[in-house]
């Protein structure tokens, strides 16, 4: 058999609901299963839901990530969503030297001219999205890692290794709703925040950075530290470079994602790509029982 | 010269550097004006000022507001409407309109664009800043193609007239555009002031804009072979705009619907009627982009409605405007139009517009701050809402201030040429003429051939203040009517010129919404509950004041206990404080003035379905309601009283006399019915289980007079004391008393009475429904209907017992009255809980 090069996974990741009062009618977009790009590919990846649900339909958002619609009009009072898939990993290649970071955002700005399908691709990311607001400060804030004339990856690795330096990782600090200038302020969060931290800093300079949503291996491998971020979803950031193209960057592991980062789809921030997101009739209150298992495969298994 | 004229031009010359409407540069009137201003040579001053007036009223009786959040003036503010109309000559209005149709395809085209291949962004013509930056680009909705490939549907444009007499461009609608509706109500208004000069005039009509709307909505909306369904959504009535909503949906004959009357099932979108859920094929949205949709958009938006993306992407229903298009309302596009009609049109911008420029190109920065103090700063996106800069007005340390700013953030700013608007005539104090600055906002609407249609006409709004380069409505300005002078003659104008043929002939609404039908049935449990509780009150008071009926007032006492309508026993508070909390006191959450604001609250959303006079009796009693006691004693409290009791009375005949009987009447009575058993099934049971009724001996005298004012004040409460004297001729007696209050069917507070109408109720229901839930009435009712007084004479033996039958009976139907409440609720109204959101990162 002819397996694909670099390092295989199996993952599971299970979604539990338990409604206090039934729920009559609801919807959901779910953001679960990855998207295959060049690095990494998925095999026998499959949903299971319970109950059937009414409705289900998948397609490709804007982003090209793979979106199920479940809806359900039939009154019940738990909901199950059940996540399995092998997969395969491959090594990121080397990088280039990167130009000065002045460069790119000048050849980010607009001039008038004509743009190819990679900076087109590429000014989709340099905005304001709904998590990520633009702000001086943010910008004051990545400056002293952007030297003038400094080469971009350099300058982001600095970026990347500061906020990890200076952020607290603190589950118990936000929820999805916190605004970023709380985490700014208050100087901790969960990777979801320093994510979008760190986009907020490289698009208030003008550089175009996405939001990656995935998971991380954190099984330590022997004689290393264990990356914070046990079994949860992961997300980090990618940031657009000429010859190298997006160049991935985790600041709360200070590091660049390699085989042990797995990538499920990206978009502006959380919100494009939220891995649950719903309206419910009825339900009352209720919090989700989340496992996610991440397991390395046996060399040739 | 007409003498109208000649006072008018020695007060306001016009300005030099303006353009006039009304008269030349060298003072000459302008030969449209003609007629019109002959016309008004005929009247004085006086009768100039007396017309203004009959308009300013016929606006308050039509209930026009504007509402303005925050507004000193209160929430609704009257619409300011100036008598004179705005001319506009037929051959000036051809080139307007083919300029504004061309500016609709170009904007319609760039969407299309935007939303699909991109080729603006990819060849340079439109800096990316502009699209993917704008929080109105919505990325759910890329790759959509709306039903027909039509994006824009209703387009509006700002125009001024500058001093070279041509009509330019300030700014473009393509999100929600408004004002159509508030244009076809001072039309309406207008020609019913001055309907000779209407006639004479020959305006060419605006109504088959409106046709043209409700076809594109109906008709051009995807439904396969059903008869299609259109709604009008509002965010709902504290929006700015809500009366125009309401307007325009009576004008279409559309139901007015809020995203909570709809539903998402499957990729069908459905409207919560009463009778069930009845498919939407076309909705005119008047919510804005990022609200439409909360499980793809914004997910804290408690306005929209889920899933409706995934119905348009289905093509299952056409949204106007298509959701996304307010990207192309940015200021900032218009410096890149030109460009933009060559390449997609083929053809130069017919009409000239507001030079403007993107500050995020660094030439352009530079060029810009250096001429900054004849220019004008606005917002290049919604998202920051700051008003428009002038640059002129500000000192040079504002200026300095001002380039730092922009510097900061070069793209989030439009520079623009300040515009000197043209001015036109209006009827000022005392009937004198004046000049105010004006602009106009014209509207066009898509047809089926792929073009536009233009309104001749629109919404010319006028300058707040005399100086004024800005006319904004949510600052305060007036408007005014637009006639399009005809070549030749024209048809009559026909509002409502809808075809109706005999067999079109509807005598029932098609769809009644959940929420209406539920705010309508807790509309006549309000009147209902704040008329009992009135009556109650003063009964209790004028007993107090007059040291009188010590039981009487007992009982008075424990039913308003019973219901909660009195503040508990406890503490220092004796009955005279407690009366006086429940008469005035809003924070006791079971007060009169608390009810009567919840009745307000029901009655409000419902507004558009209680005529003029109704809604004006609801606003007279909320303001009563409102109104604080100069001093807090029983005597003020009593004279609080009587203007509520008159009002409630007022809304109960509107109730009876005023309303259609059609199924939304249904539930208001029912409502009304059920809430009047529920109050009087309790208060003849607390007068039985009285000590004063104690059915002993007649040799109790002293006992006699507290039976007989316990009775009277029942009968007083059931208004039924002047029934019970003209057949008695004598004191209140128990059996009477009962009979009338009981079972006298053809008295309206008997309980009989709200029995067969409760019956009478379901029964309608039923048959226009189907079905309608089993009445948990009917047990009790069959008992009450069975009772023979006879057995509580005293002389009988065992009455006793008897009596405690009775108040038990009368207990049950009380409990089974809010029972059916309940069951009403749940068939009828229960879908229309609000749903909410989740969302998890874990």
């Amino acid at each position: 058999m002819n397996l694909p090069a670099g390092r295989g996974y199996r993952v599971t990741h299970v979604t539990r609901y338990h409604y206090a009062t039934p729920v009559t009618v609801s919807l959901h977009l779910l953001h679960l299963l990855p998207r295959d790009v060049p690095w990494q590919v998925a095999e026998a990846a499959q949903l299971a839901i319970s109950p059937e649900p009414g409705l289900r339909q998948e397609r490709r958002d804007a982003f090209g990530n793979r979106v199920v619609t479940l809806a359900f009009e039939q009154p019940h009072r738990e909901l199950s969503v059940e996540l399995g898939m092998t997969l395969w990993r491959q090594p990121r290649p080397p990088e280039q030297p990167s130009p000065p970071w002045q460069e790119v955002v000048a050849a980010l700005a607009y001039h008038g001219q004509a743009l190819g399908e990679e900076l087109l691709e590429a000014e989709r990311y340099r905005y304001e999205s709904p998590q990520v607001r633009l702000k001086r400060s943010f910008a004051d804030y990545a400056r002293e890692c952007f030297a003038p004339e400094a080469a971009l990856l350099d300058a982001c690795r600095a970026l990347m290794a500061r906020i990890h330096d200076e952020f607290t990782f603190d589950a118990s600090a936000t929820d999805i709703a916190t605004p970023l200038l709380t985490v700014f302020e208050e100087r901790r969060g969960v990777c979801q925040d320093f994510a979008h931290l760190m986009l907020a800093c490289l698009r208030s300079l003008g550089l175009s950075a996405r939001y990656v949503s995935g998971y991380l291996l954190t099984q330590p491998p022997p004689g290393q530290p264990r990356l914070v971020g046990a079994d949860a979803t992961h997300a980090w950031v990618e940031v657009w470079c000429p010859l190298n193209g997006w160049t991935g960057f985790d600041p709360t592991n200070n590091c660049q994602p390699d085989l042990e980062h797995l990538v499920v789809g990206w978009g502006r921030d959380f919100t494009d790509v939220s891995p649950l997101r719903g309206m419910l009739l009825g339900g009352g209150s209720h919090e989700p029982e989340v496992a996610v298992t991440v397991l390395p495969l046996e060399e040739g298994e | 010269m007409v003498d109208v004229l000649t006072p008018w031009l020695a007060r306001a010359a016009p300005a030099p550097d303006r353009y006039h409407e009304l008269v030349t540069a060298d003072g000459s009137l302008r030969g449209h004006w003609q007629p019109l201003i002959t016309q008004l040579g005929r009247w004085s001053p006086a009768q100039l000022a007396h017309r203004q007036e009959l308009l300013q009223r016929q606006i308050q009786e039509n209930g026009v507001t504007y509402n303005v959040y925050a507004d000193t003036k209160g929430a609704d503010r009257p619409w300011e409407l100036d008598l004179l109309p705005q001319l506009i000559p037929a051959a000036e209005w051809q080139c307007l309109a083919a300029g504004i149709a061309q500016r609709a395809r170009l904007l319609d085209a760039v969407l299309a664009d935007l939303y699909g291949p991109q080729h603006l962004l990819r060849e340079g013509l439109l800096p990316s800043d502009l699209v993917f930056g704008h929080n109105n680009f919505l990325w759910p909705a890329h790759g959509i193609t709306p039903p027909g490939g039509r994006y824009l549907h209703v387009y509006a444009a700002d125009l001024a007239r500058a001093p070279d007499g041509r009509w330019w461009v300030i700014a473009d609608r393509t999100q929600v555009p408004s004002g159509a509706g508030y244009a076809l109500e001072n039309r309406q208004i207008i020609t019913r002031t001055l309907p000779e000069l209407h006639r004479q005039q020959g305006v060419q009509p605006i109504s088959g804009f409106f046709r043209a709307l409700r076809t594109l909505l109906t008709e051009g909306a995807p439904h396969a072979g059903e008869v299609p369904l259109a709604v009008v959504l509002t965010p709902g009535r504290y929006n700015e705009t809500y009366f125009e909503h309401l307007y325009l949906a009576r004008h279409l004959g559309l139901p007015l619907v809020e995203g909570s009357d709809l539903t998402v099932r499957g990729d069908t979108l459905y409207l919560k009627a009463v009778s069930g859920l009845r498919r939407v094929h076309g909705v005119l949205r008047r919510l804005d982009d990022d609200f439409c949709d909360p499980l793809e958009l914004r997910s804290d938006s408690a306005l929209g409605i889920p899933g409706l993306l995934n119905v348009v992407r289905a093509g299952r229903v056409l949204v106007s405007n298509a959701l996304g298009s307010g990207v192309v309302e940015s200021p900032a596009l218009l410096g890149f139009l030109p460009a933009i009609s060559e390449r997609l049109l083929g053809q130069p911008l017919q009409l000239p517009q507001l030079a403007t420029w993107w500050c995020g190109e660094a030439t352009v920065l530079e060029d810009a701050l250096e001429r900054l103090p004849g220019l004008v700063f606005k917002p290049a996106f919604p998202s920051q809402s700051f008003e428009p800069l002038f640059a002129a007005r500000l000192d040079a340390a504002g200026r300095e201030e001002l380039a730092r700013r922009i510097r900061a953030m070069p793209g989030a700013y439009v520079a623009q040429e300040q515009v000197q608007l043209s001015q036109a005539p209006v009827v000022g104090a005392g009937g004198a003429l004046d000049s105010r600055a004006i602009g106009m906002r014209v509207f066009a609407v898509a047809t089926a051939d792929g073009g536009y249609r233009v309104l001749p006409g629109g919404l010319t709004r006028v300058a707040g203040e005399a100086d004024l380069g800005v006319v904004s409505m949510q600052r305060g300005g007036a408007s005014k009517d637009t006639w399009v002078l005809a070549e030749g003659p024209v048809p009559a104008e026909a509002p409502d010129s809808r075809i109706t043929r005999a067999r079109d002939i509807v005598r029932r609404e098609a769809h009644l919404p959940s929420r209406v039908g539920e705010n309508l049935f807790w509309f006549g449990r309000y009147s209902e509950r704040c008329d009992t509780q009135a009556r109650l009150l003063r009964s209790a008071l004028l007993r107090l004041i007059d040291n009188d009926g010590a039981e009487a007032l007992a009982i008075t006492e424990a039913v308003g206990e019973q219901f909660g309508l009195l503040p508990p026993v406890g503490g220092e508070e004796d009955l005279t404080a407690r009366l006086l909390t429940a008469c005035l006191d809003r924070h006791f959450g079971n007060s009169l003035p608390a009810n009567i604001q919840r009745l307000y609250h029901a009655a409000a959303p419902i507004r558009g379905r209680l005529s003029q006079e109704n809604w004006l009796a609801v606003a007279a009693l909320a303001r009563q309601g409102n109104t604080p006691a100069a001093e807090r004693d029983l005597g003020h409290a009593l004279a609080q009283l009587a203007p509520l009791v008159t009002s409630l009375t007022a809304l109960s005949g509107f109730a009876l006399d005023d309303m259609t009987r059609d199924v939304g009447w249904r539930f208001l009575m029912l409502g009304r019915r059920i809430e009047r058993l529920q109050f009087f099934a309790g208060a003849i049971a607390a007068v039985l289980a009285s000590p004063v009724l104690g059915l002993g001996t007649a040799a109790e005298r002293p006992r006699e007079a507290a039976r007989m004012e316990t009775l009277d004040s029942l009968l007083a409460l059931a208004n039924s004391l002047i029934t019970y004297r003209t057949r008695y001729l004598s004191t209140p007696e128990l059996l009477p008393t009962l009979d009338l209050l009981l079972l006298d069917a053809h008295n309206p507070h008997a309980l009989l009475f709200q029995l067969d109408m409760i019956d009478e109720g379901l029964v309608q229901l039923r048959e226009e429904f189907g079905s309608a839930p089993d009445n948990p009435l009917a047990p009790a009712a069959a008992r009450l209907r069975a009772l023979d007084l006879a057995v509580l004479e005293p002389a009988l033996f065992g009455s006793a017992g008897q009596q405690e039958a009775l108040e038990a009976l009368l207990r049950e139907l009380g409990a089974a009255a809010g029972a059916l409440s309940d069951r009403l609720g749940l068939r009828y109204f229960a879908h229309a809980d609000p749903a909410t959101s989740y969302g998890v990162s874990a």
